[in-house]
């Protein structure tokens, strides 16, 4: 039963999710809230590795890179905050508008 | 049935991260968003993919992301709220890229292609759990990946400590 889950509709959900992140790095301006919005691109790019990876006739291959880009996306929130973080702690913002207006002037 | 539930839990808490102006609220759905993409992926026989979602995004990075909006924003007053901008801009971005994708996916039919007709799922479905075949892997085709990653983590992770530490205090 659980076989039958058609893979349009694996694609169409992360066709969904990507485009929700496309919108959140759009339109907010907080980093944090960017940042999120990449995560969830990051997730869509991946359910579309695991729904491929369930057809692969070599076994698992877009699991195994799934795996791979998981953990690059770990190393990126990391470095990602801590630069965050120290942007904040410089300009008392965090908001990437007022960032680029202080640098500005 | 079960994976048209967790769509629709990963869509509607991804939506509300979008449409709300709560920094925190935000987190809360991302973390959401992230719990049924886990789901889905046991759905399509990916346990240990899963289970690394777990660990790696809710537990590592939603926590980051979390200490990243208490220690960039004071809780109490209006900086937890964020403003939209380009508002215009970024939905008709996203519906194009939206109706692009979905477009392509309806066109290509991938379900009519030969290789994935012809794949045989049948084996994954048999197995109890895939983690024995993916250190098998990770051991013998993908061993020079595997450790370009450690070294990636371990480069992320000083940099990332580096960054952070205050340099006029040490």
């Amino acid at each position: 039963m659980l076989t039958q889950i058609p893979l349009e509709h694996i694609l169409l959900l992360s066709a969904v999710l990507f485009s929700l992140g496309v919108l959140a790095v759009i339109t907010k301006r907080h980093a944090v809230l960017v940042l999120m919005g990449i995560e969830l691109i990051f997730n869509a790019a991946n359910l579309n590795l695991v729904a491929f990876s369930r057809h692969d006739p070599q076994l698992m291959q877009g699991q195994l890179f799934s795996l791979f880009v998981i953990i690059v996306v770990a190393a990126e929130a990391a470095v990602a905050l801590a630069i965050v973080l120290r942007v904040y702690q410089h300009f008392k913002t965090a908001n990437l508008n007022q960032i680029v207006s202080k640098e500005n002037t | 049935m079960l994976f048209y539930i967790f769509a629709a839990l990963a869509v509607i808490s991804g939506a509300y991260m979008v449409l709300t102006r709560n920094l925190l609220y935000a987190g809360f759905s991302l973390l959401l968003t992230l719990l049924s993409v886990a789901a889905i992926y046991v759905l399509l026989f990916a346990d240990f993919v899963a289970v690394t979602q777990l660990m790696v995004y809710v537990g590592g990075v939603l926590v980051l992301i979390l200490f990243g909006i208490m220690l960039s924003s004071r809780v109490h007053d209006k900086s937890v709220m964020s403003e939209n901008v380009n508002v215009g801009w970024g939905i008709s971005i996203s519906l194009l890229t939206l109706i692009g994708l979905g477009y392509t996916i309806w066109q290509a039919s991938f379900s009519s292609l030969p290789w994935i007709q012809q794949a045989n799922t049948d084996i994954l479905a048999g197995q109890k759990s895939t983690v024995q075949y993916i250190g098998i892997k990770l051991m013998t085709d993908f061993v020079l990946p595997f450790e370009i990653a450690s070294l990636l983590l371990l480069i992320a992770l000083m940099g990332a400590a580096y960054i952070a530490t205050d340099k006029q205090k040490v």
